[in-house]
């Protein structure tokens, strides 16, 4: 009995249509694709990408030069000279980051205690020069400059969870 | 104008053969290839949508996306293989499209828009159809390469099985029909029933085998074991590149829009109107109603090809020879009973 059903089973095509009416349906379906240059998916405000460095209100850098971020970092992709300046204060003379050694892990964000050093959510940038993956101090306060609106927005939505 | 018109009916007299060649080129030469064009993109689309996808959009919103893919494949460089057989390696994608092209001369578009009416047109396609299988055949040999003579030794096999199931569901038409004009088949399924006039009902089964083994005939999948990626690479054409792959694959493309004309024209009334003649305007036939059909049936191609998975060879063989003949075979007496009993009366 069974064999003759799956006779007229197999005779009648029922499978094979079961299977176009799934795909039929999945015709219409609303599609998932992001047309990625165009559209973007939204990133969390602890996204971790190019670094930066940021300034206060004023103008005046935040980095101390206590060297945390720099012992702190696993791959050791951090290089830090400082001295003291002529007001006194102590500012790193060199701030260097080999973005070919960084992992991206965020602890160099985590350990700063002036929230200097931070990880924005440009993820989109490339290299093309021999030794540009190194970044300097200037190029890092150029970044924090250029994004200081978004990084700001985006600690202060996490600052609850910090 | 007059002189203009004279002029032109001076020139077509003075040169029949000429005027034959720009009508051919006109009717369906140009157009097939555009159709051909917009069917890849198409199927590119429908398979994109059917997996969750978008399919091509970039180039001018994926419409210019054939375009494209055509003139990528004209620039390349056609790579010869150093043992293969020079002369058959070049006629084989000519033996392949030719065919599929000739193939159109006896298709009508519409009452009357066919550039030759024979009374042996079935016979003609039937011919035609089986030709494009040289080439395939001849492909795979001249490349020199085991994997193409596998894809086309798979190939011939394959659509040598499926051709008789094809041709015994056409002798179903011919027996309903009284007739191996194209046109006389067409005007057979008129009537005032409208849609139930239509081979499609009395020749069910033969309507479905006939469509199925078309997909089977033009090596299009769940029937692409002659292209099987996950064995043979590519089949018979993994040899071809640049145009001389652009035409086994127009020619591929050419021939399913030709089994999806023929599948309306034999079985669903041609370009006939579903509706029956006496609701007016609806009820008049015309090329719109056979593109209507045509486009249905072609949209049947991608997606089974978006559903099915690949049969096995074996699968494929049992299929044609032990359900699809035999099937028709009992169908063809069905119809014949249903001939001789007056149920159905052919030539009407």
């Amino acid at each position: 009995m069974n064999a003759v059903i799956r006779y007229f089973k197999s005779l009648l095509l029922i499978e094979l249509l079961k299977g176009m009416a799934l795909t039929g349906k999945y015709l219409v379906a609303p599609k998932y694709t992001v047309r990625y240059p165009e559209e973007a998916i939204p990133k969390s405000n602890r996204f971790r990408g190019l670094h930066a460095l940021r300034r206060y209100p004023n103008g005046e850098e935040r980095c101390i030069a206590c060297k945390l971020c720099e012992a702190v970092c696993p791959a050791l992709a951090i290089t830090i000279d400082s001295e003291q300046r002529e007001d006194g204060s102590r500012r790193t003379t060199r701030y260097d980051i080999d973005l070919f050694k960084c992992i991206f892990c965020g602890f160099c964000e985590e350990s700063c205690p002036v929230d200097s050093i931070v990880e924005t959510h440009v993820h989109e940038y490339h290299f093309e020069q021999r030794g540009e993956n190194i970044v300097n101090k200037q190029k890092l306060l150029a970044i924090g400059d250029r994004y200081e609106a978004e990084i700001a927005a985006a600690r202060r939505q996490d600052a609850a969870y910090r | 104008m007059d002189q203009l018109l004279s002029l032109f009916n001076t020139y077509t007299a003075e040169f029949p053969t000429l005027w034959m060649m720009i009508k051919i080129l006109l009717l369906p030469i140009v157009p097939l290839i555009l159709a051909v064009a917009f069917f890849t993109v198409t199927e590119r689309w429908v398979i994109g949508w059917m997996q969750v996808r978008r399919g091509p959009v970039y180039i001018g919103k994926g419409f210019l996306q054939p375009f494209a893919d055509v003139f990528k494949l004209l620039f390349k460089e056609i790579i010869i293989p150093s043992k293969s057989n020079l002369f058959l390696f070049r006629l084989a994608p000519m033996l392949a499209l030719i065919p599929a092209f000739a193939a159109w001369a006896v298709v009508p578009a519409g009452e009357g828009i066919v550039h030759a009416d024979v009374n042996a047109g079935l016979m003609y396609l039937l011919a035609m159809t089986s030709m494009g299988v040289y080439g395939i055949i001849i492909a795979g040999w001249a490349s020199n390469s085991k994997y193409a003579f596998l894809g086309a030794m798979r190939a011939a096999a394959q659509v040598i099985s499926y051709e008789i199931a094809m041709g015994f569901a056409l002798v179903g038409v011919l027996i309903a029909a009284g007739s191996l004009n194209m046109t006389e088949i067409v005007h057979a399924q008129a009537g005032n029933g409208g849609v139930f006039e239509w081979f499609m009902w009395p020749l069910f089964p033969l309507f479905v085998i006939y469509f199925i083994s078309g997909v089977a005939e033009t090596n299009r999948a769940p029937f692409d074991v002659a292209e099987g990626e996950s064995e043979i690479v590519a089949g018979f054409h993994v040899e071809y590149s640049g145009s001389a792959f652009a035409m086994f694959f127009l020619a591929e493309y050419a021939n399913m829009i030709l089994v999806a004309f023929l599948v309306p024209l034999f079985f669903c009334g041609g370009w006939l109107s579903p509706f029956p003649e006496s609701w007016g305007w609806i009820g008049q036939g015309g090329p719109h109603w056979l593109a209507l059909k045509v486009a249905f049936f072609a949209f049947m191609f991608l997606w089974f090809r978006a559903t099915f998975p690949r049969y096995r060879y074996d699968q494929i063989m049992r299929l044609g020879w032990k359900v699809f003949i035999p099937i028709t075979i009992a169908w063809v007496m069905v119809t014949g009973v249903l001939v001789y009993t007056g149920v159905l009366v052919p030539n009407s």
